[in-house]
């Protein structure tokens, strides 16, 4: 009996070209010899016969018999291998869970296997984003063609990279901008793109070829993906077909394919948002992206500034390139982006109703500030200033929650996706934001957005939610303190584009008057505003929240938030596996802080925010220096991008067990 | 005996194995998979699948010994072996574990338990005639 697929090479090392087709060099003819696949299956008898099939079909096969040990390897060589096949049932950890971490983590294709046909069984693996499903036994014809799979996957890729290329307009943008991470499931995705494109351009790019044309990824840039979200939401998230959204649109150079690759991610990522922070129900603008990428650049802003924003009611493209530039770490003096504190108010009581209920969960402790969380989320750049404040406000809430996220540095990205929320208060979307801003807000939100979705890899997705959930404490401050604080609260959301300083002290204020909760964001505010108005701004989104942990330290707060603080620091540090401890210490920070420390943050939170803290590493920070909790500040989007990126590689796992959450939501998602 | 009526009588026993729906297509996978760099591929999975399932048997075993037994875990034991069994084209064997499966959807504990002694049986059975065949086919090859 001979093998159907020809000789059997044992060692597999013939495809030497095809080998090194994977180095980059091209489509071979080899190809799909020696492709790279990984197989993952408990059962050893399946694995072994699998492992000499695909051996028949000249792919060069890694086995193993655990998922975590599959995770590792994957993780180790971020491009080792070229698709993965999972096994659904096994002891260790659901196939499902896998393919989720896979397809976030590394973006590889994913087959599922399974000796289960039923169709819901099937369906499950469709909607977790699997590839394709195959039922055991499996036949080696089935496996022959799996090479389809990659080389899909790649032209997708390839093509939007190529036109979305085009269309930015720099490749640092783009880089940014990626990294700002769009708050989409895609942005993981993203990140890897830019990130591999900006940390091994070659490399990256050779490696995506495997075997294949050698073309840039599509970079979903900030501003592109606030325009793919704004289209999204004009069209209603279940309407939305790729055509659609390509033509509202009309980027030149973007396929139809780039537009449903991006819109099937996006898809996930709500799902993972809503599965997450299920009181967030109406999360669609968890995706963070975009609109927070403005309030990145806010973080230039002092608390002064905002209220100038507020003042203006929206921000102007100025303030927005200004957002941006404090996203991108940029020279964050924009301080003509004044947050609008006063504005912060009508986020609030608009946003409030959003943020709340994602917020809800986490601490309600201040349902005025319910409406802050709402607003925090979607801190639009463009949000006018109230919104920003309302963002600011929400972001402060949320600063717990989000403290997670922002453990990235994503802070921004907390305040953006809150921002979102403020501005799609009606539809959640963010697109206001997007629309509004038009510039990339997305850097900070992208921060954010980044931030949210490494969250949401990894368990819930807390950004949005924290963003929500947050407002409860800041709500309280916006309200009374918008006019009055200099910083717009927003700061703490991410808002901290804004300023985060102004938005500290808003919230601050408010938050001492507020209940309990209301000083601990208060805190958190204040935290975030010293660490530094611009840092906020761009990537702030989530340190802001921790900043304003820690910030409850410095101001009057006490120890009690200090200790906090640390606790939100590590989280930064360890900005994937701390987000939640940040969220958690940003909440717990709260709670101390809220004794009675209020009334002297708002002081403190005033002299703080115009401070302006240097650029917020996003990279871990220590514990220690002050500068670490102000994490987001100093976080340009460069620094956010690869705070989560590592964080993703990290270990994802972290953020899951930290919040408790399985990193399953998907099922459960009312998408 | 000749190599030709050595050869001869492993094509009836592998036939007949066929014929009487002990093995499925499945197994013929497997053969295909075996070449001049593994000659004994078949019997090598053979050998390890047998070996498993001693685990896998035990799980369903020590999960019907509870009263009532927890289906849902029966089921999802079962499940594995099936897929394990089904793999190396097991058919009579993976007819009797679908059965099992289908009480255990009932949350019929004595279907259950009757259901694995029939799926035992069969996996003993299957050993035996695959075991005569491999000597055959190891002393013609």
């Amino acid at each position: 009996m001979n093998l159907g697929c020809g000789q059997a090479v044992e060692s597999m090392s013939m495809p030497s070209s095809s080998v090194s087709c994977k180095s980059g060099d091209g489509v071979s003819d080899q190809f799909p010899v020696g492709l790279r696949v990984l197989l993952v299956d408990d059962d050893p008898t399946c694995l072994l016969i699998l492992e000499k099939m695909l051996r028949n079909c000249l792919y060069e096969v890694t086995k193993c018999n655990r998922a975590e040990i599959a995770l590792s390897l994957l993780r180790e060589n971020r491009n080792g291998f070229d698709i993965v096949i999972s096994d659904v049932h096994m002891p260790d950890m659901d196939g499902f869970k896998l393919l989720e971490y896979v397809g976030l983590e590394m973006d590889l294709p994913v087959i599922m296997m399974s000796a289960d046909d039923g169709k819901n069984v099937v369906m499950k693996g469709i909607t977790h984003g699997a590839c394709d499903y195959l039922i055991k036994p499996v036949r080696i014809e089935a496996l022959r063609n799996i090479w389809q799979h990659v080389v899909r996957k790649k032209r997708h890729e390839w093509k939007d990279a190529e036109q979305v290329g085009s269309v930015e307009d720099g490749e640092r943008q783009q880089k940014l901008a990626e990294d700002a991470d769009y708050s989409s499931s895609a942005n993981e995705s993203n990140w890897r793109n830019s990130k591999r494109r900006r940390d091994e351009e070659e490399d990256a790019e050779e490696r995506d070829d495997t075997c294949t044309m050698k073309k840039p990824r599509v970079v979903w840039s900030v501003e592109l993906h606030q325009q793919f979200v704004a289209a999204v939401n004009q069209l209603g998230i279940d309407k939305a077909v790729p055509k659609k959204i390509l033509e509202m649109m009309s980027v030149p150079g973007l396929t139809r394919e780039n537009v449903a690759s991006h819109l099937q991610k996006y898809r996930l990522y709500l799902r993972r948002l809503s599965g997450v922070s299920q009181h967030q129900g109406g999360l669609n603008n968890s995706f963070m992206g975009p609109p927070e990428a403005t309030f990145g650049s806010m973080s230039s802003f002092n608390g002064l500034d905002l209220q100038a924003l507020a003042a203006t009611g929206q921000l102007p493209a100025q303030s927005l390139a200004t957002l941006q530039a404090a996203a991108y770490g940029r020279s964050t003096s924009k301080s003509a982006i004044p947050m609008p504190l006063v504005d912060q108010r009508n986020l609030f009581s608009f946003e409030t109703p959003k943020l709340r209920c994602g917020e809800g969960q986490q601490q309600q402790p201040n349902n005025n500030n319910s409406k802050q969380l709402n607003l925090l989320h979607g801190i639009p750049t463009n949000m006018e200033p109230k919104q920003l404040v309302s963002l600011h406000q929400s972001a402060q809430s949320f600063g717990g929650m989000n403290m997670q996220v922002n453990t990235h540095g994503s802070q921004s990205n907390s305040l953006l996706s809150r921002t979102q929320m403020l501005n799609e208060t009606s539809d959640g979307h963010v697109s206001r934001l997007q629309s509004s801003t038009g510039q990339p807000i997305m850097s900070t939100g992208c921060a954010i957005g980044v931030l949210a979705q490494n969250n949401n890899a990894r368990g819930p997705l807390y950004i949005p939610v924290s963003i929500a959930s947050s407002t409860p404490d800041f709500s309280v401050n916006n309200d009374t303190d918008l006019s009055g604080s200099s910083f717009p609260l927003g700061s703490n959301a991410g808002m901290s584009t804004f300023s985060s300083k102004g938005v500290l002290q808003e919230e601050f204020n408010s938050e001492t008057k507020g209940s309990r909760g209301s000083l601990l964001s208060y805190d958190i505010l204040n935290e975030l505003h010293q660490q530094k108005s611009h840092v906020w701004g761009s990537q702030n989104v989530g340190l802001t929240y921790d900043a304003s942990q820690h910030a409850n330290i410095r101001g009057s707060l006490d120890v009690s938030p200090s200790v906090l603080v640390q606790q939100g620091f590590s989280s930064f540090q360890n900005v994937g596996q701390n987000r939640n401890a940040v969220s958690k210490a940003v909440f717990s920070a709260r709670q101390e802080s809220g004794h009675g420390n209020a009334p002297n943050f708002s002081r403190q939170l005033n002299t703080f925010l115009v401070d302006s803290s240097p650029s917020v590493k996003a990279e871990r920070l220590p514990d220690s220096s002050y500068q670490n909790i102000l994490f987001p500040e100093q976080f340009s989007q460069e620094d956010l991008m690869s705070v989560l990126l590592k964080q993703q590689q990290e270990g994802t796992g972290l953020v899951e067990s930290e919040f408790g959450f399985d990193g399953h939501p998907l099922d459960n998602l009312p998408v | 005996m000749d190599t030709t009526h050595l050869q001869r009588q492993a094509a009836f026993v592998r036939k007949n194995l066929f014929d009487q729906g002990y093995l499925d297509e499945q197994f013929i996978q497997l053969e295909e998979l075996q070449d001049d760099a593994n000659p004994n591929f078949v019997e090598e999975i053979v050998t390890l699948f047998y070996n498993d399932s001693a685990r896998l048997i035990r799980n369903i075993e020590l999960a019907l010994e509870n009263s009532p037994p927890d289906f849902a875990r029966l089921d999802d034991s079962m499940h594995q072996f099936k897929g394990s069994s089904s793999s190396i084209g097991a058919k009579k064997v993976k007819k009797e574990c679908t059965q099992f499966q289908e009480y255990c959807n009932a949350a019929n504990a004595q279907g259950c338990i009757r259901t694995f002694q029939q799926v035992k049986q069969e996996l003993v059975i299957l050993r035996r005639k695959l075991e005569t065949y491999f000597q055959l086919a190891r002393q013609t090859a």
